[in-house]
This record gives structure tokens, sequence and C-alpha cells, in this order.
């Protein structure tokens, strides 16, 4: 059972087909508003998203389809001790597929190997959340109709920051991407993601703590937020959380091409009045992300033979 | 220094120095009822140094645990006091429950039914669930 748990179990040639459907649809969402009837997705949230669960049921409704949902992870089974592999044994006779978060890393991955439906990982805790990056992707696609040749600049908390750890993987598999790793000395990229991802792709990047000054290079500039909830010591988090601010006045010197990305929520690291730059794709991105989960609702629906 | 030779069991041997007791703890021989010798920084032409084991039994030993912890080593079986086999260590792709994912997010942390999978990477071996290094080869 085909499952996607890591944006790196789809190939760059998925990737463009899942590009190819998604902007079918935007073009012609009334030839998809029936694909998936009588189809349903549970979505399986162990910790709370609103946007990530609302996206996917709202990408299920648009293919018309139906949604099963557990938001309340202290109200279900979960909070009576069911392993997430029962969990996903059970849930899988209702659903055709489900889409799950959980706080912990590798849940869904466990989900996947129990579940008889296909699976995908709605982020699970500070590893990936492939859906994430897809709607990373197709903004990247749209905005600059190619994926060769871009230099990307990383910006925050690029330690925990699993949007960052994802899209960068996916993105050193396409030539010429070189990275600009703007953070902290406290929240740079680890070790294991530079040699296990960027060496062996070659990918060049150069690590630096000052934003204004990396920005002339820049095609693509991705600001992250300092997460709260991945910091075991307040202190900490308090220290670093309003280090990088994107505002109007430093977006000034920025190139025209540079576009803003985001994965959100953000709290203050981009200014409100940057929203108006027409550079901000932040807000595209949510869109995109549901055009993409609902070309990968498709796609998995199809191998598993359900549609 | 002198151990008596065994007559039927396993000898482990050409182990890198130190590693000897961290395999007598995975093999969970420190747990059985045999006699159990562990030489520590025995003199040795090729290694300068080597830990060996000798095991006073002819019970199975996990061969991926060994080319775990140190695929240098080697593992001969002894029957009526005559070395029978020698067998090829190799660093195993795969190694279920042997150790234990270190990480407190990772999902193992609070299942305790999933089995503990950890897989060589280019890098050494990571869990397969929330991609941590295991924290021998952090060593």
């Amino acid at each position: 059972m085909r499952s996607v748990i890591d944006i790196m179990d789809l190939s760059t040639a998925e990737i463009q087909d899942l590009i190819v459907t998604a902007e079918d649809i935007i073009e012609n969402p009334d030839q998809y508003a029936h694909a998936c009837e009588r189809k349903k997705l549970a979505t399986l949230f162990f910790e709370p998203s609103t946007r990530t669960r609302m996206s996917f049921e709202a990408a299920m409704y648009e293919l018309g389809g139906h949604v099963i949902s557990m938001s309340e992870a202290n109200s279900s089974s979960a909070a009576k001790g069911e392993s997430v592999a029962d969990t996903a044994k059970t849930v899988s006779n209702y659903v055709d597929i489900i889409a799950m978060r959980h706080p912990k890393e590798g849940a869904a991955l466990v989900a996947s190997m129990n579940a008889s439906v296909p699976v995908i990982n709605a982020g699970d805790g500070g590893h990936c959340h492939p859906t994430q990056t897809m709607a990373d992707l197709l903004t990247i696609w749209r905005e600059k109709k190619q994926f060769d040749h871009l230099t990307i600049g990383f910006c925050g908390d690029l330690k925990f920051g699993r949007t960052v750890h994802s899209l960068a993987g996916a993105m050193a598999r396409y030539e010429g991407t070189k990275l600009v790793l703007i953070s902290p000395e406290e929240l740079r990229l680890p070790d294991y993601v530079k040699k296990n991802i960027l060496a062996p792709a070659g990918v060049p990047f150069t690590e630096t703590t000052d934003l204004e000054g990396s920005m002339n290079d820049l095609d693509i500039l991705y600001m992250t937020r300092v997460q709260r909830e991945r910091f075991f010591n307040e202190e900490d988090y308090l220290r670093l959380k309003d280090r990088y601010i994107l505002t109007e006045e430093k977006l000034k010197s920025a190139p025209e091409r540079m576009i803003v990305m985001h994965p959100l929520p953000r709290v203050n690291e981009i200014s409100v009045a940057v929203d108006e730059d027409p550079r901000a794709c932040y807000f595209k991105q949510v869109l995109y992300g549901k055009y993409m989960r609902m070309a990968l609702i498709l796609k998995l629906l199809k191998e598993a033979g359900r549609l | 220094m002198n151990i008596d030779s065994i007559r039927n069991g396993i000898v482990i041997d050409h182990i890198s120095p130190g590693k000897g007791m961290r395999l007598v703890q995975l093999l969970n021989l420190d747990r059985e009822d045999m006699s159990v010798a562990i030489i520590k920084n025995v003199h040795s032409r090729k290694m300068g140094k080597k830990d060996i084991i000798k095991i006073d039994a002819e019970i199975p030993v996990d061969l991926d645990v060994i080319g775990f912890v140190d695929p240098e080593a080697t593992v001969n079986r002894i029957q009526d006091g005559v070395l029978t086999e020698k067998k090829k260590i190799v660093q195993p792709k795969q190694l279920v429950n042997v150790i234990r994912c270190r990480n407190p997010r990772c999902i193992t942390s609070v299942e305790q039914e999933i089995r503990h999978v950890f897989v060589l990477r280019d890098d050494g071996y990571r869990c397969l669930y929330c991609e941590t290094r295991a924290e021998e080869d952090r060593k």
C-alpha cells in the first residue's frame, strides 16, 4: 500500500505529475468536483493543527468526497491508550485514505505499516511534513516556472524547522540549486541534513547570521517561525524568537525577483505590512497546498485501486 | 594472563579494544547462566590490543549484533576442543530490537510494543522512525 510519509517518497517525476494535476485542478475545478464521490478521508490529528486539517478537509470536499475527523486526541481512543498501530488498523475499515498528524516522530510511518489504506503524513513532530513541501514546490513552480538554478535563502529556525529540511531535500534534487542558510548559531541546519542531503547532491551552501546582507543573491527567501513547542527550555525560546523580523524596510534592498515564502503560521517574523508586497507568496502557499493535497489524494487513491 | 581453552562453545575474537563489554551486554551474555570469559586488552600482533569473549556453551549468537558493534570481529565455533567453523561477520543492513532509540520525540519512546529498528545509512545506523543516530555511532 503506497503511503507518503516523507517528501523523498515521491520522485521528481511524480512531483512534476502532481504539479500538472494541481494546475489542471486550478484551471478546471468542475472536472474534479466528483472525482472522489463516495470516498472517505479520515483526518487523524493527535495534536492541534487547524490549518493543515482544514486544508485536507477542503481538498477532499472539493473532490466530492467525505471526511471523518478525529481532531481531539484527548477525546478519542488515543486518550484511552490505544496505539497508533491499532488506530490505523481500525480506521482503515471505515475510510479510503488517512491523513495523520502526530506529535511523535515516526508515528505516520507506524500508521502506514499497519493501515490497509494509504496514509499521508500531515506532520510527525519535528520530522516530516511532505504536503507542506508539496505546497512550497507548487508555489515555486507557479512563481518561477522552474526548479533548476534557484538560490534559496532559509531564515530562522533551521534546526527544528522540518519544512526547511524537507524543502532543502526536495530542492537538492534539482540542478544548480544553491542554499543560503541564515540563522542564529544555536538554530543552524543540523549536520546530518548537510551530510546526508546536501553533500551527496553536491548542493553548495553558505551559512550566515546576516539576513539583510544575504538577500541580494536570493531567488527565494523562505522565512520560518521559531517554534515554542520544539524547545525544552523556555529561556532559549524567548532569547531566539525575535532574532529575524522581515520588514518592508528590509525588503526595499531585496531584488525584485526574490519571492518571500513562509510555511505559516507566522508570529512576528514577517511584518503584516510585507503582505502587500507583490513578492509575498505565503498566502498563495496556503491555497496551493490545498490543490497539491487534492492531487495527492487522487494519486494515492488511484494507486490503491480505490478510484 | 591465561584463560583455559573451551571444549564446546564460541570464541568471539579480534574485538576492538573496549568493545567487548558492550558486546556482552547486547548479546545478553551477562544474563545467561553459562561460563563466559571477557578478556580485555589482550596483546594482538595484528591489532596491537584486542578483546576476546569465550562462551563455554554452544548457544546461538546473533551475528547481526556482532556486526553492529564490531564488524572486524571474528566468531569461531569450537567442538570437542577443535575449531569447526569460522563465521564471516558483516555489518547488518538493519537491526531489530538490539538497541533502543534515545530520541524522546520518537514514537518508540511512548509506544512500547513497536519494534526498535535501526537502518544502516551512509553515516551509520539511524532509527527507522525518526532518523536519529544510534547512540553507539555518536561516540
